[in-house]
Parts: structure tokens; C-alpha cells; sequence
């Protein structure tokens, strides 16, 4: 007999804070399976944000740090310049990084910091009740737009890791999902090749995870997964948009 | 052939019942459990027929509150 699946040491014993069927559970659990299996978990170091994931910090078995809001890449710009040795990654949510910390993303992206960014897009701000982000799609509503976002008034969702992509100093940039266990399984294996990036001191890396939030969205777990993929993968495509020249 | 058979462990006080694990089992064998009621007040998911089980892991790789471990059994 052997086992197939057990709980990563890359995660401490304290159960999750989040709601039922919310996809950060699987999101902690796939980047601490890949610090675990690249054997770096004593030597990595992770930058907590602001936002429902704030208490990351409690949940992945390394060092963390908690940073001030949307201040994610900067805080951990300082670790990796003090600890170039070290393995750092942000894990962010989208009113975090594509809203406040917006400037801070972009220019850690743009200096070609070797950091890794785990960035979690539910399209809502979820911690503070539902309020629409920049991630949020045209026509959805949220409770500061009750009638569906209005593009004429709002103008439309960023696509953070498209325009990511285009600055040099950013060097690996994928988008994947965890809407089933097969996208799951990818999502897991692009993770893994972000850090590797890292370890390589290739750059910037971010991979963008797209979630669900049953919650605000006011859909139940399951419901809420086959939302995201018919509503939220046609705006924001899956995919590998920028690898290093000679990696595969 | 060496066909494969699965045995699925749930730690039904970490289950929340978000019931993600029921929508990808291939033999649907993932219930929830309606006849208990864990510490968190949920209905825990749990496995109907464990024989059918062939250890594929996808119930484990969906959960997001790490409830379920896998073993695999090979039979000659």
C-alpha cells in the first residue's frame, strides 16, 4: 500500500480561516507541496498580504512576513536584496496587488526582482464584504456596483498578468486556474516552475491563479467553480504568457 | 493487468462541506455525510463504497481544507 496524497509538511496543522469551498485552501496547499518537494522550505521566506490570505502567515511552515497593504513586493524586494540566497514569494490577492499595491507589483516586476508572486483572482474584494475590484468582470455585480460593473463608469477588469508580461524585467508570467482537479494538477506543476525560475536567479516570476469567492459572489462552492470557468477564463485566457529563452 | 484500488481517509473535523470533493470523483463514490454532524457544525464528506475507490487522488487534490489522504493499493 502506498500513499498517493498526504498533507504537505509545507502547512502547519492550523485549519484554514476560509469560508467553505474557497479555492485559497487549495492555493496554500499547491505552493507549500512545491517548496516541500524543491526542499527550500528552511530556506524560504514568504510575504503575507492584506485581504482574506493575511493570515498566510499562520498556514505555510516557513518564515513570513506580513506586509502592509498591496506592499507585498516591496517588503519582499528588501528580503531577497538582504537574503539573495533565500527563496521569496508573495502571495497576494487581487484587491491587494492589482488595486493598492498596484504600483509596487508593477516595479518589482519592472527592476527584474528574483522574487515569486502567487497572485489569487476572485474578481471581488472578499475579506471586506464584496466590494468590486479591479479584477471584477464587467456586468458582475459586487456590493459597491449592485447593478453589475458598468465599463462606461468603471472602465474594464486589468488583466494584471497580460500586462505584466509586456515589462523585461518580468521573466515568467503564466495564468492557471484550480476549477477542477486537472487544472489543479497545472496550476500546481506552473507554481513549481516559477520557483525553479527563482532558483535559477532568472527574475521576476508571478503566477496568476484564478479563484472563486462563493461567498460574495453568493453561489454555492460548486457553483461557483463552474462560474469561474464559464465567465471568468473567457476574459482572463489560461496560459503561459512570457518564459525565459531555453526553458521549457 | 495490475489494477489499482484506492482507500480514501477523511479528517471529517477539518471538513467544511463545500461538497467540491463529490463533483470530481470519477466512480462517485464521494458522499456527504447526512447522518453526522462534525465539531464545525457540517455534514463531512465521506466515501459510500470503498471498494469502488481506485485511488485516483482527485478528491484530495480539489479539497481545500487538506480533510483527505490517499493510499493506493496494487493488486495483481
Amino acid at each position: 500500500m502506498t500513499k498517493v496524497f498526504e498533507k504537505t509538511k509545507g502547512l502547519t496543522d492550523k485549519p484554514f480561516h476560509y469560508c467553505p469551498g474557497c479555492t485559497h485552501g487549495i492555493i496554500h496547499r499547491l505552493v507549500a507541496e512545491v517548496l516541500e518537494e524543491l526542499d527550500v522550505l528552511g530556506e524560504s521566506i514568504g510575504v503575507a498580504p492584506v485581504g482574506c490570505s493575511v493570515f498566510a502567515y499562520d498556514y505555510f511552515n516557513c518564515d513570513m512576513q506580513e506586509a502592509a497593504h498591496g506592499r507585498a513586493p516591496a517588503v519582499a524586494t528588501g528580503i531577497k536584496r538582504v537574503h539573495p540566497d533565500k527563496v521569496v514569494f508573495t502571495y497576494q490577492g487581487d484587491g491587494d496587488l492589482a488595486s493598492i499595491g498596484a504600483a509596487e507589483i508593477v516595479h518589482a516586476a519592472a527592476r527584474g526582482e528574483k522574487i515569486t508572486t502567487i497572485f489569487v483572482n476572485n474578481a471581488i474584494y472578499g475579506m471586506t464584504g464584496g466590494q468590486m475590484a479591479p479584477t471584477t468582470l464587467v456586468g458582475q455585480k459586487a456590493t459597491t456596483a449592485p447593478y453589475g460593473r458598468d465599463a462606461s463608469h468603471a472602465g474594464n477588469p486589468i488583466r494584471v498578468s497580460e500586462m505584466l508580461a509586456t515589462l523585461d524585467g518580468a521573466k515568467f508570467v503564466e495564468r492557471v486556474s484550480v476549477h477542477n482537479a486537472a487544472e489543479v494538477r497545472k496550476a500546481k506543476k506552473a507554481i513549481k516552475k516559477a520557483f525553479e525560475m527563482q532558483l535559477k536567479g532568472e527574475g521576476f516570476g508571478i503566477v496568476e491563479v484564478l479563484s472563486t469567492c462563493p461567498t460574495n459572489w453568493g453561489l454555492t462552492p460548486v457553483e461557483a467553480l463552474k462560474w469561474l470557468e464559464d465567465n471568468m477564463i473567457p476574459y482572463y485566457p489560461l496560459g503561459n504568457l512570457c518564459t525565459p529563452e531555453g526553458v521549457k | 493487468m495490475a489494477k489499482s484500488k484506492g482507500a480514501v481517509t477523511f479528517n471529517e473535523d477539518r471538513c467544511k462541506g463545500c461538497e467540491l470533493c463529490t463533483t470530481v470523483c470519477p466512480v462517485d463514490i464521494v458522499v456527504m455525510n447526512r447522518e453526522k454532524i462534525n465539531v464545525k457544525g457540517y455534514h463531512p464528506a465521506t466515501v459510500s463504497d470503498m471498494d469502488k475507490c481506485i485511488g485516483c487522488a482527485n478528491c484530495a487534490t480539489i479539497c481545500p481544507d487538506t480533510v483527505i489522504e490517499v493510499e493506493r493499493i496494487i493488486e495483481k
